[in-house]
This record gives structure tokens, sequence and C-alpha cells, in this order.
């Protein structure tokens, strides 16, 4: 019953995550993290990066490790190994990226509280095997980081005029009298933005809730 | 300490810095309980009620245990001990093993509390707003009373915006809103300009 690694199946399984159950637009899970560190696109991608990993390894260990736990426990359980792979990416980003931990503060340590990967591993890998499992995470994951990079893009530049720190926006739109859009890189444009974004990817995906 | 910093502090972590609309902690729930203010009642009081006992209890696990010397009072051996990287595992475990506590004591003393409360203690263990409050006390290095007051002002702010939501959720129920935009879009585009309303309470200090 082999079956091969990238069967139609399982590549539905990754697109699925990414698009038609997008964890932000579809299953609103995540918001929190989505809204709060994409005033800059550099933040955005390190913090993308650190979930799909969470979520793709969390999924994989607690689908080897499913058959064994207990039911009335499983969610400390859960919440252990996601912990120990959240410290693992949070001391990695003191060492290698000092300066992007500090921007990110406590939003590395609330990748363990975050609703995607509690929901993914309940959803997903509580009944799945492991190579499933970690599609899956790969999937919303990256489903996840395609909003964050798009919110992240869209402030920096209208928030601050700059792209991962460098000037976009020419000196001479400046001089002229442009000024950068102050609410961008405050919280009601986070919210303003993700708003619109749902409203968009819904609209084309044609999901509405009643 | 004088009570008037206690009282800026409660009113910067209630309007000010609203741990929902300043810092988007507690979002998922907050969209998937505001849709009727029952809930959203209920949800916010198991909130308040959660945070005021877990930030201490965060900060004294975090004082004594963790911190860099905070072994000292165990023996002299140990204060060079540095346990810190266990900060976020120590924090979750606390406060899963908070509400579970509090779950069975409000079964046994407050049954009435706890009907009305239902499944929402459970869920608070996984709530990013509560270890996102015991996250900030961390770092901002707060002392036992300023958590406190951090913890009830936190709640009380999260519960506010929440209860706020749900009632204009029920309004929105009479409203012709374009079928993509429908509740999680429109929520957001609301929650936008509460938050726009909060920010106007910057720079109040007493």
């Amino acid at each position: 019953m082999a079956e091969a690694l990238l069967s139609n199946k399982n590549k539905k399984i990754l697109k699925d995550g990414v698009w038609d159950t997008n964890p932000i637009t579809y299953q609103v899970l995540g918001i929190c993290s989505a809204l709060a560190v994409t005033t800059q696109l550099k933040t955005a991608l390190v913090m993308s990066f650190g979930l799909t990993f969470v979520t793709a390894m969390s999924n994989v260990v607690i689908s080897l490790i499913r058959n064994y736990i207990p039911s009335q426990i499983r969610i400390i359980v859960q919440l252990t190994v996601v912990s120990a792979l959240v410290i693992t990416i949070d001391q990695l980003l003191r060492a290698y990226m000092f300066d992007v931990s500090k921007q990110l503060s406590v939003f590395v340590g609330l990748i363990i509280t975050n609703c995607i990967v509690m929901g993914r591993l309940e959803a997903f890998a509580m009944g799945n095997p492991p190579w499933k499992s970690f599609l899956d995470g790969l999937g919303n994951g990256l489903g996840y980081s395609a909003v964050l990079v798009i919110i992240g893009i869209i402030r920096e530049i209208f928030g601050s005029g700059t792209l991962l720190g460098y000037h976009v926006i020419p000196a001479s739109f400046y001089a002229n009298g442009y000024v950068n859009n102050g609410m961008m890189v405050l919280a009601p444009g986070a919210f303003f933005l993700l708003g619109v974004i749902v409203w968009v990817q819904r609209a084309i995906s044609g999901y509405s809730e009643s | 300490m004088d009570p008037i910093h206690y009282l800026n502090l409660a009113i910067k972590s209630i309007f000010v810095e609203n741990i929902l609309l300043a810092f988007f902690l507690g979002n998922c729930s907050y969209i998937a309980c505001s849709k009727k203010i029952d809930t959203a009642i209920g949800l916010g009081t198991a909130v308040v009620f959660v945070m005021v006992i877990c930030t201490p209890a965060c900060w004294a696990v975090k004082n004594f245990l963790l911190a860099k010397g905070a072994l000292h009072w165990l023996s002299a051996n140990l204060s060079s001990v540095d346990l810190s990287f266990l900060i976020f595992i120590s924090f979750i475990a606390v406060i899963a093993a908070m509400t579970q506590i509090v779950e069975i004591l409000v079964e046994r003393f407050a049954p009435a509390l706890y009907s009305a409360l239902g499944i929402f203690l459970p869920l608070i263990a996984v709530n990013c707003a509560i270890l996102g409050a015991a996250l900030f006390i961390d770092q901002r290095n707060y002392t036992f009373w300023e958590s406190v007051v951090f913890g009830l002002g936190g709640g009380i702010g999260w519960a506010l915006a929440i209860i706020s939501m749900a009632a204009i959720r029920k309004k929105l129920m009479y409203s012709n809103i374009p079928a993509p935009l429908r509740g999680l879009g429109i929520t957001m585009l609301l929650s936008g300009l509460m938050s726009l309303g909060f920010m106007c309470f910057a720079g109040i200090r007493l």
C-alpha cells in the first residue's frame, strides 16, 4: 500500500492549507500574531518561518506518538511538545538574530498558544500518519505565511516607506508633500488590512459565513 | 508605593494598551465567542478571573525558580543558575494547571458561576491573552503588586472589548453586509474602528 510521497492526495493536503482552508481567512486561527508582527516585512518573514517550522514538526511528533497519548491529558502533551519546539526557535533567534528577537518580543513565545498549531494537532495530526501530518503542517504554515507577507509588505511600504529596511518610496514624493500613513504601523491599520484581505480572499474563493 | 502609580498602571492596561486592541492577544476566541452577548460576558469574566490568578503565579515562578540567581533561597551554591530558557514551558504549565484548579474550585464553591462559564474555563488555557500577559510581566520586570494590577487590568480590558464587540455584532444582524465580508471580515474592520477609539485614551495620566 505504499503511496507516492507526493501523490495527488498529498498535494491536495498541501494546497488545502495554503488556499482552500487557509488558516487565517477560512479557519479564523492565528490572527493574533498575524496582526502583531507585521509592521515590517522582516519580522513577518521570521515569524512565518518559525510558525511553519513549529506547526510541521509538532504535527510530525504528535502524529508519531498519537496512539500512545491518553485522550484526557492530550492537551498537556501537545503543549509540551510545542513549547519544546518554540524554545528551540527562541534560543536560535536570540543567538543569531538578536535584534529581530527583540522586535518580536513576546510573540515568539506566543507561538505556543497559537491556535493554528493546536488546531492542526487536534484536527489532523491526532488521526493521520506522520508524512501526511507534515504536509498538512507545512501547508497551513505556508498559508499563514502568505497572509503575513502580504500584510507585512503593505504595512511597511505605506507605513514607513521602506521594504526590508530599504527606502522604496522616492524622496521626490516626500518633497511634493507625500506623508507616510502613520495608521498603518499602529494597531487599527492592521485590523483594517486583515479585514480587507479576508474580504478579497473570500470573494475569490467563494466562501462566506451564513 | 503610592496608589496613583497602580491606578495609572490599571488605566494603561485597560484602555491605552488594551491587550486585545493594541497587542492583538486573544483574537481567536474574541472572534469565535463574540456572536452572543451571554457567551461574551461568560468568557470575559472567566478571562479576568484566570488572569488575576495566573499573572502573580507566573511572577512567583519566574522570581523564585527561573530567573538568574533566583534559586539562591534554596542554597548558596545555586545562586549562579539561570533557568530562564525554561520560561515558556513553565508558564504554559502554570497556566494550564491554574485553569484546572480554578475550574475545580469554581465547580465546588460556586456552581452557578461554573454552569455560566461552562466550557470556557478549560479553553482559556490556550488563550494567548493569558500567556501574553504573563510574558509581558517577565519582559517588563514588574513587581508582585504591579503584576496583580496588570493582570486585573488586562483581563478587564479584554472583557470590555469582547463584550462591546458582541453588542455591536448583535446590531449587525440587521444590516446587509456583502456575503464575503460577513463574519470575520466585518469583525476585523469593526475591531479596527474600536482600536482607533481606544487609542484616544493614549496619554491619560493621573
